[in-house]
């Protein structure tokens, strides 16, 4: 369990990532979220067997990526830890949808094995999406562009302790297993007993150290307004930024590029 | 100046569990004054202590800082006057970076960019903590972390400084690094602490709470003379002032000298 709390501070380095000044980070906040937010429901959008037609959208993070000078290593190693999730969902696909959609050779490709694979591949892009986002923003700021984009202010600040509050849950779990681990003398079966007092505890504990973080941001003038550090405003960088990469977006989902390109190159070749 | 006065009159807490917590406390602190409140373990000292800048909304009874008694209207204002540093730094450091930490109150006060940027890094370098800004929170040592937890708050400039318990869990060279931090502060400084050595060391002033309710109130000097007061609240006399374990405890001055 002490693995979980090692990867919790390691998320905690994405939002570190939001610190430099490359040309995607000075970008406005509300252009990157909003440019986002079309990227995620392009990619979700599609039906449930695309493989193909799913491509094409890895450009968009391969250019954050390169652009904002992010470390490539670290955030393929979050996306696959998450992803994992992913493939827990739908790992039963391949037992129940046997009908077989495609045909190699003699092997029959069923489409459960397809939409698992979609699964997957629609995961990394959107997680992908949001871990630049916030890579790139900052999740205060992400919080600070919702909420000047018209999300109600009260859900804006409720997002951003959410945010907080799953690392405090994090941490506290982290602790309290190795507690539990260590004092049950290595043995497996520790008992259901002792792992539901844990939870509960857990959860108060939680509740009382985020009451305790809400009291000190109180103390230092906190009044539920957002106060992004970095200045920008929405000019005709971010035009360009939103509109550029937004219609991109819409032409790879209402048509179908990887298929014409592939129709192109083999009549190419005809 | 009468704005860094601190007065409490006849403060009562119940916690919503029915603990009754602290009972008809009053007392007066003035300007410039550093004042100790003592105690054993569960005296009320941090319950106390956030009624000074309006964390916990006491039963009855009423805190005034300066002209201002404390109300759901004066509350950003008080808070502003009275920087408060919380017992454990993990749960006053929250954001990102140091920097961005240490800038979550100014930028709270309505302080623009470079404003704020000056006033982090005047705060982070008043501690000695000015290479730490790009640091992570939870990645310092414990005397890094109260160090940025006093930035925070210095950042905010308050006129009146309150510390929950500002030495504990630090290793011993930490702890009188923070103590002659502390002595240069100007403020009018309010501490709880387990620590009756620094008491001794820097405030003039002790009040002795035990089970809610305040035991003395007067110089540190008397009060730590008084053997039966400390016996009967549960403390003992600050190591400096017991008698020296080499020398059997006759000399105990002129070997504290010579240390
Ligand atoms: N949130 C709470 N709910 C109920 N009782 C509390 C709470 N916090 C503290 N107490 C009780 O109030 C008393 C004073 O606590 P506290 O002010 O933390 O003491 P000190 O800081 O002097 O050690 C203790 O008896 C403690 O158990
Ligand atoms: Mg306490």
């Amino acid at each position: 369990m002490a693995s979980i709390s090692a990867a919790v501070i390691d998320l905690k380095r994405l939002e570190l990532l939001a610190d430099s000044d490359s040309p995607v980070h000075v970008i406005d906040a509300r252009a990157k979220v909003l440019v986002t937010f079309v990227f995620i429901v392009a990619v979700v959008s599609h039906n449930s067997y695309e493989l193909a037609r799913l491509l094409p959208f890895f450009i968009f993070p391969t250019v954050m990526i390169a652009l904002a000078g992010l470390p490539m290593l670290y955030l393929a190693r979050k996306i696959a830890l998450i992803s994992t999730f992913a493939l827990m969902v739908g790992i039963f696909n391949p037992v129940f949808d046997r009908t077989i959609l495609y045909q190699i050779g003699q092997w029959g490709i069923s489409g459960g094995w397809i939409s698992l694979l979609s699964l997957l591949i629609r995961s990394m892009l959107t997680v992908g999406a949001a871990f630049i986002l916030v890579g790139t923003t900052g999740f205060t700021a992400v919080c600070q562009a919702l909420e000047r984009l018209g999300m109600p202010q009260l859900f804006a600040i409720q997002l951003l302790f959410l945010h907080r509050y799953i690392f405090v849950l994090a941490d506290e779990t982290g602790r309290s297993s190795r507690a539990r681990e260590l004092r049950s003398c290595g043995r497996k079966g520790l008992g259901v007993a002792s792992f539901g007092s844990l939870v509960g505890h857990l959860l108060l504990r939680t509740w009382q150290k985020a009451e305790r973080i809400h009291i000190a941001m109180l103390a230092r003038g906190f009044v539920g307004r957002f106060h992004a550090h970095r200045q920008s405003s929405f000019g005709k960088a971010e035009l360009y930024f939103l509109l550029g990469w937004s219609s991109l977006f819409i032409v790879l989902r209402t048509f179908d590029v990887t298929g014409t390109l592939g129709t192109l190159i083999t009549g190419i070749f005809k | 100046m009468s704005h860094h006065i601190v007065e409490a009159k006849n403060l009562q807490h119940v916690y919503p569990d029915g603990t009754v917590a602290i009972k008809d406390v009053s007392f007066c602190i003035t300007h410039g004054e550093s004042v100790a409140i003592i105690g054993a373990n569960g005296a009320g000292k941090s319950t106390l202590l956030q009624h000074l800048n309006g964390c916990l909304i006491a039963t009855s009874g009423q805190i005034r800082i300066g002209d201002t008694p404390l109300s759901k209207g004066t509350l950003p204002d008080i808070r502003r006057t009275v920087g408060m540093v919380f017992q454990y730094p993990d749960d006053q450091l929250f954001m990102p970076t140091v920097f961005e930490d240490v800038a979550f109150g100014p930028l709270n006060l309505g302080l623009s960019g470079d404003e704020v940027d000056q006033r982090v890094v005047e705060a982070l370098e008043r501690v000695g903590a000015g290479h730490l800004r790009t640091k992570p929170p939870y990645n310092l040592s414990g005397g890094e972390k109260k160090r940025v937890a006093i930035a925070t708050v210095l950042a905010m400039a308050p006129d009146i400084l309150v510390m929950d318990e500002p030495t504990s869990g630090l290793d011993p060279f930490a702890r009188r690094q923070l103590i002659s931090l502390l002595r240069e502060f100007q403020h009018t400084k309010i501490f709880t602490s387990h620590d009756l050595d620094m008491v001794l060391d820097l405030c003039q002033r002790t009040i002795i709470l035990h089970e809610g309710v305040i035991m003395a109130d007067g110089p540190t000097d008397e009060i730590f003379q008084n053997e039966e007061l400390l016996a009967a609240c549960r403390l003992e006399k600050p190591f400096s002032m017991q008698g020296c374990p080499v020398c059997n405890g006759k000399t105990n001055t002129k070997c504290h000298d010579a240390g």
